[in-house]
């Protein structure tokens, strides 16, 4: 028995070695990794940040970027960027809609309301990659859980634009970034020093933006997670506590047995 | 041990003289005497059936939310996420319960394999077992294609894609199950139902595993047969209800570690981007439970060898009980089995790291090797182990550990002496 554990444990060692070493040798830069208040067991976001990081959204990202599962009503629920009714309602009629077919059967503009998904930039597909050189800007709503990585590599990426190394030839419409598959992406460095004004007077550097519409990102990609969380502490506690109680009913039973 | 349930309601003996349905439900749980020594190994049992019943109801309710359309499965599944209330813990518990699932079958397996459970009288119950496992291969694949992801649609492209490996008639197999000539709408409506249907086949067979199983009572870790009734045994109620409800609390503590806290570490990235069949991922993957499988299918350079033989895989465990040739059960009393148990199962873990490697160079060369040494367990290592192995000898009763020729000698001097 001793032996062939210790086989299997020096296995396991060998194998979980291995893998490390290969994961050492990919080809892209280990992602950096800032503060994260969601993070760990009892983690929230931010509610500045988040409301900041919308900011961010609607005016850098929101200009190639869709959000297409997101409605303006998201934005007041709990355990969001949680602005006020109104506040949301004006977000909202800032973007206009298509409005149902009227008496005559012709379709006007209205203003966006709260029920209304957030606005996308194009028409269509067809219409985003024309006026992206052929590289169509993916949709952001779930993009915190669709990259290995999640928001580390977000946050990184966005401030990841530095000056290719010499003898690296780009194409047209291609940046370079040290954090992007292959250190080649077709979205060009968006976050500069104020390229938005803060409404609540936060000094806007490349950090702060970046780290506040990275926030943003994965509240939209996970907006309860910070209901899952709190369920999940009361539920582990609870289990936890479960379990000690049948412990001890269980060695109770057993007691008389040999 | 059925026979001996009176109700003590009017109308619980009312009905039991009809229809004996508490008899069997108080014969089957209630005094069924099982082994008193049997270790945390033998709860996954219990386990299990709380996973199927948990992915079937929170299957139910994730249905009446989901739309089995190519164009809408995906916001359908994210509007679960976001719009159905507890819509995420549901899905979270569904997708995670697939993979605890998983495990815990697994590991039932492994005790199995490790204590000689599948051995005769217990063939058939291991044999009904093989086809759960079949089935809920086939349950957690198609299920993995509903969220109409880049892994769902690429994962169903590759499997069904298989199914043209077979001679003349390939072509047309496969058609006829996309519904069409690619992967689309079609296939993902009939992958629901099927998806929706086979958890209640696995409940079926489950009651038979349970049946069979209470005919010759379980085995234990010794081995050896134990008789019912006899101080060898306890009745299920309530030793092993409360032993299995312990086990089944931290079992549910893991659990929930996975769905509260990290609900997709399990899943890949990928299937977070909705399906386009313009775009192939990088890697396809299958998830974490098929990965020795798709190491044996990927170890083959031909397409029709490769699904022959990662079926055969599969199918070579309902042969199991033939191709071990030991009369002895429990690898505590098999010396040589013991070691080359722990190998077999390090070389399924091998298969599954290989699995989710690219399929060149020296992980194809170790996949290789990993693969023929899967079926020489199988082919070679057991049918020989049985001739060449000097077992131990073992004990009479569970109440009666084996005892050294001095032992045995001690022992008759010191009933001698009281006598």
């Amino acid at each position: 028995m001793k032996i062939s554990t210790n086989l299997f444990a020096t296995f396991l060692l060998l194998l979980s070695f291995s893998i490390t070493q290969l994961h050492a040798a990919g080809e892209m830069k280990e992602p950096m990794h800032p503060d994260w208040s969601f993070e760990g067991p009892l983690g929230k976001f931010e509610r500045a940040s988040l409301q900041r990081g919308y900011q961010v959204y609607t005016e850098v990202c929101s200009g190639c970027h869709s959000m297409n599962l997101l409605s303006y009503r998201n934005l007041i629920e709990e355990g969001g960027p949680e602005f006020s009714e109104p506040q949301a309602k004006a977000m909202a009629a800032a973007f206009e809609v298509k409005a149902a077919p009227n008496a005559d059967g012709e379709i006007e503009m209205r203003p966006a309301i709260l029920s209304d998904k957030f606005v996308s930039p194009y028409e269509n597909e067809q219409q985003g990659r024309a006026a992206n050189g052929g590289a169509y800007p993916p949709d952001l709503s779930v993009m915190v859980k669709a990259r290995h990585g999640g928001a580390d590599y977000l946050y990184s990426l966005l401030l990841g634009y530095v000056d290719a190394p010499s003898d690296i030839k780009l194409d047209d419409g291609v940046y370079y970034n040290e954090y992007a598959k292959g250190q080649k992406i077709a979205m060009p460095q968006v976050l500069y020093e104020d390229a938005v004004v803060y409404t609540d007077g936060t000094t806007a550097t490349p950090e702060q933006m970046a780290r506040d519409v990275t926030m943003f990102l994965t509240w939209a990609a996970e907006p309860k997670l910070e209901a899952r969380k709190r369920i999940g502490f009361k539920v582990i506690s609870y289990l936890l506590i479960l379990s000690v109680l049948l412990y001890f009913t269980n060695r109770q039973i057993w007691k008389d047995t040999h | 041990m059925s026979d001996n349930y009176v109700p003590k309601s009017a109308v619980g003996k009312w009905f039991n003289d009809r229809l004996p349905l508490l008899n069997l439900i108080y014969g089957h749980l209630l005094p069924y005497p099982t082994p008193k020594n049997l270790n945390y190994w033998w709860t996954f049992g219990g386990i299990l059936t709380f996973c199927l019943v948990t992915q079937i109801i929170t299957g139910l309710v994730l249905a009446m939310h989901y739309v089995a359309d190519a164009d809408l499965a995906f916001a359908s599944v994210e509007h679960i996420m976001r719009d159905v209330n507890y819509g995420w813990l549901l899905r979270y518990i569904h997708s995670n319960g697939a993979s605890l699932f998983f495990m815990a079958v697994y590991i039932h397996m492994a005790r199995s394999i490790f204590y000689g459970s599948y051995k005769e009288p217990r063939e058939l119950i291991w044999i009904i077992g093989v086809f759960i496992f079949l089935l809920m291969i086939a349950t957690a694949f198609m299920g993995y294609v509903l969220p109409w992801g880049q892994m769902s649609f690429w994962g169903a492209t590759v499997i069904t894609n298989l199914f043209s490996a077979i001679p003349l008639v390939g072509e047309s197999v496969t058609n006829w199950l996309w519904g069409g000539y690619a992967v689309g709408s079609p296939l993902l409506t009939r992958f629901f139902t099927l998806h929706y249907l086979m958890p209640f086949l696995i409940f079926a067979l489950v009651i038979l595993h349970v049946w069979a199983l209470h005919v010759p009572g379980n085995n234990n870790p010794e081995g050896i047969n134990v008789v019912q009734g006899s101080q060898d045994t306890v009745p299920f109620h309530p030793h092993y209800v409360v032993k299995d409800m312990f086990a089944l609390v931290v079992f549910l503590i893991v659990f929930a570690g996975f769905v509260f806290f990290v609900p997709n570490l399990l899943g890949h990235t990928d299937n977070y981007i909705e399906a386009n069949p313009l775009q192939t991922p990088e890697h396809i993957v299958p998830e974490w439970y098929f990965l020795p499988f798709y190491a044996i299918l990927r170890a083959v350079p031909d397409k029709l060898g490769g699904v022959i033989l990662m079926v055969s895989a599969i199918a070579i465990l309902a042969f199991l009980p033939w191709l071990d040739t030991s009369k002895v059960r429990s690898a505590k009393y098999r010396p040589l089995y013991r070691q080359f148990v722990w190998l077999f199962f390090a070389n399924v873990i091998l298969l599954g790291y290989l699995g989710a490697q690219t399929a060149d160079g020296l992980f194809l060369i170790i996949g290789r090797i990993a693969t023929v040494y899967y079926f020489a367990h199988f082919i070679i290592i057991l049918p020989l182990l049985g001739y060449i192995e000097k077992t131990k000898p073992l004990p009479k009763s569970l109440s009666e550990p084996v005892l050294s020729p001095e032992e045995r000698q001690m022992k008759a001097a010191a009933s001698g002496a009281s006598a």
